[in-house]
Formats: C-alpha cells, sequence, structure tokens
C-alpha cells in the first residue's frame, strides 16, 4: 500500500488490486469515521478526503492502520438484478461483428455475474467486468451525441448502463428502465463499486 | 408583507449560477462536492451576513447580473470585484448592503477576477439536490444556470440581529501566485519538469470553467510512458495531459482523471484558481504536503 497526499484535505492510496480497492473501501465505509467525508473507489486506488486539513494526519494515519486489517479478497457485494430488453441500436451490428446470432449475444450477455468494478464518467455510471470474451468490441469509431438513458451497452471488456442521456461511443445492445440514478432515492445510485450484477431479459 | 424574492431581470454573458459549499459525500457514486468555485469569497459573504457558511448565493461569472429585491433585504458583494450599483448609486463590496422592496441591483464587468459572489441574509431558498443547492455543471444537478425572468426565493435570517463578522480583509488584486504541493503522481515526472511547473509564467487560456481550467506554458515532461490506470482526483489538482500543458481542475471536476496529477493547490489557491481570468498569467509556489507520503 502506497500513500500519496492529494492537497490539503485528502490521500490517495495505491494497492495491487482491484479487489484490494474494494476490500480497503469496505472497510474505510465500515468505519464510518466521522472526519472522513468521501471514500472514492477507482482502478488501483482509493481517494480519502478528510473534512479538515488540520484532521488530515489523522486519517491519513487510519488509512496506514488499516493496512494489516484489510483483507486481500474481495468482499462479496450485493446482487442487483437488472431486467432489459434486448432491443438496442447495435445489437444487429454486434451480432455481425462477433459471427453470433442476435439470440446468442443476448445468451452471452446475460450468462456472467458482474462486478461493478467502479463508478465514474457520470453519476451511477459503473463500469462492470466479466463480460464474455466473444463479446469483446472496441468502442465505436464515432461516438453517438446522446445515447438514451437506461442504454445497456457493451465496450472492450465491459458493460455498463448509461444512467441517463448523454454522448458516448459503447455499443447499445439494449434498454432498462432500472432507475440507475434517482436524487430523491437514498442512495441515489443502484450501483456501487464491488456490487455484484446480473442482466435478465425483460418480460 | 411582500415576498421575500429576488427577481433576475437580466444575466451577462458568463453565467450566474446558484452555489452553496456543495455536496460531499456523493463522490464515490460518480458526483463530484461541486460548490462555490471560490468558497472564500463565498464564506465572507456569508458571514458578513450573519448567514451559516455555506448558505446558497449567486455565482456571477464576468458580471453582467440585474437583479430587483422584492421585500426589504440584506445582501452583500465579494469575490472578483464588480461595480455595483443600487438604483443607480454605487455600493461598496464587503459591507451589508441594506436594499429597499423594488430595489434594483446592477453588477458591472469586474475589473479583476471573474467570479463575484452576491449573497442575501437567509440565503437562498431554492430546493437541495443531494444535500445542495449548488450547480454541477458536468453531471447537470441542481439549477439550472439563472435566466432573465427567474423567481428566486429567499430564506429567513436565522437570528433577528445579523453577528457581523467582517472575516477576511477583501483581496486587492488579482491573485497570480498559486501555492502548490506535490501531487500523487509528482513521480512520474521529470525533476526538470518539476522544476519548469514553478519557474515560469503559465497563461489561462480558455473561459474558467468550473470542470477545469487549461494553462499554457513550459511543458512539462514525464518521466514515464506507461498509461496512468483512471485514478479519483480533487479540485485544485494540476494534471498532465500527453501535451505536457497543466489543467486545474474546478469544483465540477470528473469524479476520476486519467492522467497525472503532479500537483495540488492548497485550498485557499484553489478558490484563486476560481477567479483566473482567460489570458492571465499565473506562477505556482512550491507548498510543502500536510503529510508525508507513506509506503506501507
Amino acid at each position: 500500500m502506497q500513500i500519496w497526499p492529494s492537497g490539503e484535505r485528502a490521500v490517495l492510496v495505491e494497492v495491487a488490486t482491484l479487489a484490494q480497492v474494494h476490500a480497503l473501501a469496505a472497510a474505510l465505509a465500515a468505519a464510518s469515521d466521522p472526519r472522513i467525508v468521501d471514500v472514492v473507489p477507482a482502478a488501483r486506488t482509493v481517494l480519502v478526503v478528510a473534512d479538515s486539513a488540520a484532521h488530515l494526519p489523522g486519517v491519513a494515519a487510519r488509512v496506514r492502520d488499516l493496512d494489516n486489517d484489510v483483507p486481500t479478497a474481495r468482499p462479496v457485494g450485493g446482487l442487483v438484478r437488472i431486467a432489459v430488453h434486448y432491443d438496442g441500436a447495435d445489437l444487429t451490428d454486434v451480432a455481425g461483428a462477433t459471427g453470433l446470432t442476435e439470440a446468442e449475444v443476448v445468451a452471452r450477455h446475460t450468462a456472467p455475474e458482474y462486478i461493478v468494478d467502479f463508478i465514474g464518467f457520470a453519476p451511477g455510471f459503473g463500469y462492470l467486468s466479466g463480460l464474455d470474451p466473444a463479446l469483446n468490441l472496441p468502442r465505436l469509431i464515432t461516438p453517438r451525441l446522446r445515447v438514451p438513458a437506461g442504454s445497456v451497452a457493451i465496450a472492450a471488456d465491459r458493460t455498463a448502463v448509461y444512467p441517463r442521456a448523454s454522448p458516448g461511443g459503447w455499443r447499445l445492445l439494449g434498454r432498462t428502465d432500472a432507475p440507475l440514478f434517482d436524487v430523491t432515492a437514498d442512495p441515489p445510485a443502484l450501483l456501487r463499486a464491488g456490487m455484484r450484477v446480473r442482466f435478465e431479459v425483460a418480460g | 408583507m411582500s415576498d421575500r424574492i429576488l427577481t433576475v431581470l437580466a444575466v451577462g454573458g458568463g453565467l450566474t449560477l446558484i452555489e452553496d459549499l456543495g455536496r460531499p459525500g456523493f463522490a464515490a457514486l460518480g458526483v463530484s462536492p461541486s460548490g462555490a468555485a471560490d468558497r472564500g469569497a463565498l464564506i465572507a459573504a456569508n458571514r458578513l451576513l450573519g448567514n451559516d457558511d455555506g448558505a446558497a448565493a449567486l455565482e456571477v461569472t464576468m458580471g453582467g447580473l440585474t437583479v430587483r429585491a422584492e421585500s426589504d433585504l440584506l445582501l452583500a458583494l465579494t469575490g472578483a470585484s464588480a461595480p455595483a450599483t443600487v438604483d443607480g448609486a454605487a455600493v461598496p463590496s464587503h459591507q451589508v448592503l441594506a436594499v429597499a422592496a423594488g430595489s434594483v441591483v446592477r453588477l458591472g464587468i469586474p475589473r479583476w477576477g471573474l467570479r463575484t459572489y452576491l449573497a442575501v441574509v437567509g440565503g437562498l431558498a431554492v430546493p437541495e439536490v443531494l444535500g445542495s443547492r449548488s450547480t454541477d455543471v458536468l453531471s447537470g444537478l441542481g439549477p439550472e444556470p439563472l435566466r432573465s425572468g427567474d423567481v428566486l426565493p429567499v430564506g429567513w435570517a436565522r437570528s433577528a440581529l445579523a453577528t457581523i463578522d467582517a472575516g477576511q480583509a477583501p483581496p486587492t488584486g488579482p491573485a497570480f501566485m498559486l501555492d502548490a504541493m506535490p501531487g500523487p503522481r509528482r513521480d512520474w515526472f521529470t525533476q526538470d519538469a518539476w522544476r519548469t511547473l514553478f519557474a515560469g509564467r503559465y497563461r489561462v487560456t480558455d473561459v474558467g470553467d468550473r470542470v477545469g481550467v487549461r494553462l499554457r506554458g513550459a511543458p512539462l515532461s514525464r518521466a514515464r510512458d506507461d498509461e496512468l490506470p483512471s485514478e479519483p482526483v480533487v479540485a485544485g489538482a494540476v494534471q498532465v495531459p500527453p501535451d505536457g500543458q497543466p489543467l486545474i481542475f474546478g469544483p465540477d471536476h470528473p469524479v476520476t482523471g486519467g492522467y497525472p496529477v503532479i500537483a495540488v493547490l492548497t485550498e485557499s489557491a484553489r478558490d484563486a484558481a476560481g477567479q483566473l481570468r482567460p489570458g492571465q498569467d499565473v506562477r505556482f509556489r512550491h507548498h510543502v504536503s500536510p503529510v508525508a507520503r507513506t509506503d506501507v
């Protein structure tokens, strides 16, 4: 574990694996230290933000002390099931590019249990790993200016759901009515780092 | 008694937004803290009025705002030094201004600085989103940018008598010196780049955006070329993309960034960065980190 100061109120903690990122983030959340206002997991790092500059040394010491206790195994996150209407604008193209039928693309997308690696790009946008390698295709060369909210999409080795309409270059397989981000909900985001996700064909 | 309301009669060419101290605590869900770009100026205005430090106020970019008070109100102006009038008579900044119902408050173009804060006793009482009234221009949370004709509700003072606290003295000119400490990826840059950052001037290239401010000057060369996995960033982080030209993240920065952060501004320098104008030159000054780097 390496701890780098990131300004007067935060430290960036680097660990070896994504599983350790999730374990450290979970341990810090469980500690519910009132001096810590934000814990932000990413691919190999966790940002820990203190409520004041005066509290940063104590918060950094807390992170250091946790190092011995953080398990190296990924904590088992909650399971979210997302119902998908597989009628996306790129479904036919994805089938063509992968040599699969549309039904096979859907079958391969609904088979795995995905992990939310981290949240980024937009509020509630989770980067999900675990995609079937047969569906690994690059992003669109020309991104769309407007991807509809709820679009279920793939790019390279990941899949994701667009929480709201935005530009985007992922390939659209379908759409969901699940509320990915709702400011009136608690918590407002359906997905959080470390959670497990399964996509199901909407009935 | 008339309603406690500010009516927007005109907005300037830059954005006029409602901002408070933001919504920390949601970054793990992809939501940046947002909040006033110059928090010191917002807090100074609120303290003048006896408001909570985080009461919501107007953040006026490059002046040009005209509002009418629909009831008797106390207000204060801080931040960028914009010439202001109440019913045509010049009024000072960094003072409590008592305006009568029907008075028109007008802000001209700032002589220096970018963002002027107009705060009212009781704060602006628009609905909160995730615990904050701030507009986040990147994620689209919070109130829409103000437009002519908008009607803004004003809250009630929390005490009958405002506790006047002058707070910090008003700034007297543009900030050109930004205190910065080593960032988490300082080692991704050459020693020469580290010296370069503090040696020369950098010019603010485009309109100060709340997402980030791009600078142009001597390029900062990297000591390693591998790709950095996206990592969380803070407001005030100085990120360096492949062209070597630094970018300072603002309050509505993306939660994660894909380029190494060479340095991070101090909290007060971050506020100063919120006042940088296009074409202005800035320099960086080395500041010692509050905690040591640790390998555990």
